[in-house]
């Protein structure tokens, strides 16, 4: 009776289109062989996917929030670096780098959960653009707190990866870079399982996407938002933390880390977690490449200064061209 | 006993007050169905019972009083609810919808897929499917198996026939029969086509403007004059 059922085929829909994994293929390539046959270009690409993966794992946490919460959360970067801070007092307090560094997530997701329980749930419901200014507002007085509490110099947390440079085949790679690297990816991914292989995962995208048939099966919604703050906010600092090394601890430190990021989510579309992170990696290597080769027309382009133009030049020719981003899903749905 | 009791319940949408104290009893195993013009309240009952709209009187669920939780407490209670729309995880897999379906229990969940795959056997092949590009009477169908795998003492069902072909109509009550029958699921579904409803249900309510108008025994209920004229249309 049901078999004219089965026999239909249907079309399944993919995160990603042949045009853009080709796209992304033919870049992995370029990179292989110019990494290949010149020692500056692999040390930039390097350094790039070190970068990159920073930028990746913050874009995570604005994409893990806009699935939830459909707004950007402003705050990001200043939540990360204010548990940037937190580690850094640990440490103060004679605790080695790494146990600082998981007491830290683990305060990262209390502080997360309940930045999400006071400030965002009593607006959740009434607009989104009240939840914008909020996380404006949680940008300032977190901006304010810290330098208040801790001053607006520099100061430096011991070196996590030490500062030894690996030297292969005329290529310098240092510790640090592949250590940002790994540990910002590391986190990435243990993220992923947890959402595709756990319960509370499957019930954290359940609730983000379809809030009441949630509720219905029995999904308490709310705590799953609280959770998704949460680890949002863990996510944000290990970012923090993996820019520490580079940029040192300051109040700004993740304000143009949070526009990069920004960019790398818009980059991988915004509902994309998966291109989140890869929207990272290449704005990253890109970024490194044009600051080196940078030169167009007799003008050198690559200066810092217009590092940050450029992502958002970037940006804006991906939203022209591709307003859904590279992995963005063209819902295909019968009802 | 019954399983079920409303007793004067009521509730509104803002300043629309959708229902006007309705009162209802379903017993322990039964399918009853619950009828009604658009507009009626049928929809708004079922929500009603699992807390998705706020509701006002007592609803009595296994001889407790039901607090207003919201729906996820009422799930946990063993009040499977099917709304509108079906409530299909359209961006998830169906296997993934079927895990959702088994969110408030614990332990394995093979020997349920194993019962479940007995009345739906093409699930299986189409477990890592996107439940989005299902067909509807596979999506009414993947419903029905998600609420199963909830293991409900109650399954609400709204406008299971929704935009389906006749004939997945009929296979979509005869299913509804066969859980009745073998599972000894309770069900009260809410249904346009009365035609069917009446059918399949032991019991029926008919719902005018926010209130029982009638209630009893659906072969007495198909020879009501009344219901004859306004529902079943002969």
């Amino acid at each position: 009776m049901l078999e004219f059922l089965t026999k239909r085929k249907t079309a399944v829909s993919t995160g990603i289109s042949l045009p853009v994994l080709a796209g992304l293929l033919a870049a992995a390539i370029f990179l292989a062989i110019g990494s290949l046959s010149s020692g500056t270009f692999a040390q930039q690409t390097v350094s790039g996917l070190s970068q990159g993966a920073i930028f990746g794992s913050l874009a995570l946490a604005l994409v893990l929030i806009y699935r939830a919460t459909e707004v950007i959360n402003f705050a990001q970067g200043e939540m990360a670096m204010a548990t940037t801070y937190i580690a850094y007092q640990l440490t103060l307090w004679h605790l080695s780098y790494w146990l600082a560094f998981f007491l830290t997530l683990l305060i990262a997701f209390v502080l997360g959960v309940v930045v999400q329980l006071v400030v965002i749930r009593p607006v959740q419901h009434k607009s989104v653009i009240a939840v914008v200014i909020i996380t404006v507002g949680l940008f300032i007085l977190i901006d304010g707190l810290v330098t208040w509490k801790w001053g607006a110099d520099l100061k430096f947390m011991p070196a996590p990866f030490g500062n030894t440079v690996y030297h292969a085949g005329g290529v310098a790679i240092s510790r640090q870079d592949i250590g940002v690297f790994a540990v910002s990816i590391l986190s990435v991914v243990l993220l992923w399982v947890l959402f595709q292989f756990t319960k509370l995962g499957l019930a954290m995208r359940a609730a983000a996407l379809r809030p009441a048939a949630a509720s219905l099966v029995g999904v308490r919604v709310d705590a799953m938002l609280a959770v998704g703050w949460g680890l949002a906010a863990v996510l944000g600092a290990v970012a923090g933390l993996m820019t520490e090394p580079t940029q040192f601890l300051q109040p700004t430190m993740m304000q143009a880390v949070l526009l990069y990021s920004f960019a790398a989510a818009v980059l991988g579309g915004l509902e994309s977690p998966a291109g989140a992170v890869i929207g990272g990696l290449a704005l990253g290597v890109f970024l490194n490449l044009f600051g080196q080769y940078g030169k167009i027309g007799g003008y050198y382009l690559g200066t810092s200064e217009l590092r940050l133009p450029i992502a958002f030049v970037i940006l804006l020719i991906v939203l022209l061209l591709k307003p859904t981003g590279l992995f963005g899903r063209r819902q295909v749905r019968r009802v | 006993m019954a399983l079920l009791e409303l007793d004067n319940v009521t509730a509104r949408y803002g300043p629309v007050q959708a229902l006007h104290g309705v009162s209802l009893a379903v017993g322990e195993g039964e399918v009853a169905a619950v009828l009604g013009a658009n507009g009626a309240g049928k929809t708004t009952t079922l929500r009603a019972i699992s807390g998705t709209v706020r509701r006002d009187g007592t609803v009595q669920f296994a001889g407790k009083r039901l607090a207003r939780t919201g729906p996820d407490g009422a799930a946990r209670l063993g009040i499977a609810h099917v709304p509108e729309g079906r409530g299909t995880f359209a961006e998830l897999t169906v296997w993934e919808n079927l895990r959702l379906g088994a969110y408030t229990r614990r332990g394995a969940m093979k020997d349920d897929f194993a019962r479940v795959q007995t009345y739906f056997p093409w699930l299986d092949e189409r477990r890592s499917q996107q439940a989005g590009t299902l067909s509807g009477g596979e999506q009414q169908m993947l419903a029905l198996a998600r609420a199963f795998m909830q293991r409900p003492r109650l399954l609400l069902l709204d406008e299971p026939s929704l935009g389906l072909a006749p004939l997945l109509v009929t296979e979509i009550f005869r299913i509804i029969k066969e859980l009745n029958e073998s599972e000894g699921l309770t069900v009260l579904v809410v249904e346009q086509n009365a035609h069917i409803a009446l059918q399949a249900a032991q019991n029926a309510f008919v719902l005018e403007v926010g209130r029982v108008a009638l209630a009893g025994a659906s072969a007495d209920l198909q020879q009501h004059e009344s219901v004859r004229r306004s529902y079943l249309g002969y």
